[in-house]
């Protein structure tokens, strides 16, 4: 066996492994993007029909749920690496002992069902739930705070859901910086804080970057979580993909919806790896 | 010997202690270093010596001790408030930033003024012989190239104080003896007192004006190279520096004029130029530097006597520019003895397996308190 068949035999499997389940489904959605949506079984008809995607642009109820999942990921991300990036540091500065349970720990509620954690949050933020029961109990409060279907609610679940996914891409990039770094710096005159904004933050973007974009991504088509703790007026992109599919029972248009949203995350991230891969 | 307005020393370390847990690293060291010496402290691995160094940096605070720096007490001061920079081992270069970047960071955390920064760059570049290497980054840099850019960053602050951590055990060996010279030269036109951490014996006395050999934390023996070396103060020293035969003996007759130590071990007497440390009866050890010894064919009728042993090689050990004979005795102990290869010939005067008398000048005799 020659050493380039070595090669393309290894390379096979995550070849075939993308094509069976990235290239394929795209392939089948973006197929039914451009069928047209008739009565029957399955609901569509292939075709090359430009029509959902004209109606996505045209009709600015979708231009507005896309913005919106758009701006909810990118809070919800930032509020991930606010709270992360403290932990992350704190755990790779800790003792050696000390990081392999402090990091099971930030593993450790994905060990719980999702869906048993959000509901769970239901019954904190409910007006008869421990939070408001708290406040009230410590008379900071005469009656509940509605907390439970707000905007509020739904950036605490996503946050709290997601913040592992910015915890450990940071922690990985902070372990491993050299101390003598930060020594060096302090030694030039650097105070810590400066010393800090200077070396450490600088040094740690790619982590700052992977961390935003494993929440950022998922985050944008999340579905669940401001389903159960949102508001009624979040109308997001997934709800809206839901609810094209599933009541309306217009594949095409859901299946544009996808391609579309998937464009809108993965172009601008594709362009900057391309520019940050760049010396 | 400069000395500061109150008549301290440059730099004061007073009864300086470090633990760790139930380690001690730095155990009661008590220094002072005069301005504009190049100072080194030499020991193994846990001797203590880059534990002290960080202390004089400030990235460790001593237990208990002080040290006093032209006057100023640096207990409590932060290491970005001190007038101390330091080289560290790895040379911890930013890697994110360019070679100039690095060695202006400090003139920037100071507020300097942006002409400022770019002229003390540019002569730092040109101290260091890297001018053109300002925009590369260090990972486009060879480990010499870098250890200069350390340097130079260390330096760019004009500090009163500079530590070098070890600073050429990364390189091999040729470029650690340039860079050993670049760093005296370097030393030399700046004036800036230079404390240097080292294990290696010969970077400590090629570039020293003073050593300190540690141990255990403790301060063994202070001087310079020369006298460390020809009079060490223990058994520890003579061993640490260079090569050194040591026997066990016993003063028999002490005095103001030469000593007698007697080896039972090797039923003979070694005689010193030098008194003895103490009485007769006290129990010594004898250091015999290997270069210091002759080596010949021992006659037919020879005997091991006074200054005097006969052996049989047992190894001859070729390093170029000499060689090293082992010299096996009766009752079984070896001496090592080196002779400079000083022409090139094939036949050697004494070759393996040869009867040999190893002898010495009272002068090489160095007794050692136990």
């Amino acid at each position: 066996m020659t050493a380039a068949t070595r090669r393309a035999l290894v390379l096979a499997l995550p070849v075939a492994w993308m094509l069976l389940f990235f290239a394929a489904p795209f392939a089948i959605v973006l197929a039914i993007a451009f069928a047209e949506s008739v009565e029957g079984i399955p609901p569509f008809a292939l075709a090359l029909n430009p029509a959902n995607f004209a109606l996505l642009l045209e009709d600015p109820f979708y231009a507005e749920a896309v913005l919106r999942s758009l701006r909810v990921a990118a809070v919800s991300a930032t509020l991930c690496l606010l709270i992360g990036y403290p932990m992350a540091l704190a755990i790779a500065r800790a003792p050696e002992r000390w990081r392999e349970p402090l990091l099971l720990a930030v593993i450790l509620p994905f060990w719980a069902s999702f869906l048993l954690r959000i509901t769970a949050w239901i019954g904190l933020l409910q007006d008869d739930g421990w939070i408001n029961g708290a406040l009230i109990g410590l008379g900071l409060l005469s009656e509940p705070l509605k907390l439970l279907y707000t905007d509020l609610a739904m950036y605490v679940g996503i946050t709290y859901c997601y913040l592992p996914f910015m915890v450990l891409p940071l922690y990985a990039t902070l372990v491993k910086q050299d101390p003598a770094l930060l020594e060096a710096a302090e030694d030039l005159g650097a105070r810590p804080w400066r010393a800090f904004l200077t070396v450490t933050l600088p040094l740690s973007l790619p982590g700052v970057v992977a961390g935003f974009l494993l929440v950022f991504i998922p985050a944008v088509g999340e579905f669940v979580i401001p389903e159960l703790l949102g508001g009624p007026g979040a109308q997001l992109i997934g709800r809206v993909l839901w609810t094209e599919f599933f009541q309306n029972r217009d594949w095409p248009l859901a299946a544009a919806l996808a391609v579309v949203l998937l464009l809108a995350v993965v172009l601008p991230i594709a362009l900057f790896q391309n520019r940050a891969a760049k010396p | 010997m400069s000395r500061t307005a109150d008549n301290l020393p440059f730099l004061r370390i007073e009864g300086v202690t470090r633990r760790f847990g139930a380690f001690t690293a730095v155990d009661d060291v008590s220094l002072d270093i005069d301005r504009g010496e190049f100072f080194a402290l030499l020991g193994g691995s846990g001797s203590g010596k880059s534990t002290l160094l960080r202390i004089l940096a400030g990235l460790t605070e001593p237990d208990s001790g002080r040290v006093v720096l032209d006057g100023q007490d640096m207990t409590g001061v932060p290491p970005h408030a001190r007038p101390v920079n330091m080289m560290f081992q790895s040379y911890a270069l930013f890697p994110h930033m360019s070679v100039a970047q690095n060695i202006g960071y400090g003139l920037r955390m100071e507020g300097a003024p942006r002409a400022a920064i770019r002229d003390r760059v540019a002569e730092m570049l040109a101290l260091v012989r890297m001018e053109g290497f300002g925009e590369r980054r260090p990972a486009a840099l060879s480990g010499g190239q870098r250890a200069r850019v350390a340097l130079a960053r260390a330096l760019a602050k004009r500090p009163k104080l500079l530590l070098l951590d070890e600073p050429l055990s990364a390189l091999d060996k040729n470029l650690r003896e340039a860079t050993q010279f670049e760093l005296q030269a370097i030393q030399e036109r700046t004036g800036t007192t230079f404390v240097i951490v080292t294990h290696d014996q010969e970077e400590a006395m090629t570039l020293a004006t003073r050593l300190a050999v540690m141990d255990h934390g403790r301060l063994v023996q202070v001087g310079t190279p020369g006298e460390v070396y020809e009079f060490p103060n223990s058994r520890f020293v003579a061993d640490f520096l260079g090569t050194a035969n040591i026997f066990d003996g016993v003063v028999e007759a002490g005095g103001p004029e030469a000593a007698r130590i007697r080896s039972a071990e090797l039923g003979m007497a070694f005689v010193s130029a030098a008194p003895a440390p103490g009485p007769a009866g006290m129990p010594v050890f004898v250091a015999l530097r290997p270069e210091r010894l002759h080596i010949e064919r021992a006659a037919p009728d020879a005997t091991t006597d006074e200054n005097r042993l006969v052996g049989r090689v047992r190894d001859i050990a070729y390093y170029g520019d000499f060689f090293m004979f082992h010299v096996e005795l009766p009752g079984g102990r070896t001496i090592r003895v080196s002779q400079p290869n000083l022409r090139r010939i094939t036949a050697r005067p004494v070759d393996w397996d040869d009867r040999v008398a190893v002898t010495w000048d009272a002068d090489a005799v160095m007794v050692l308190p136990e």
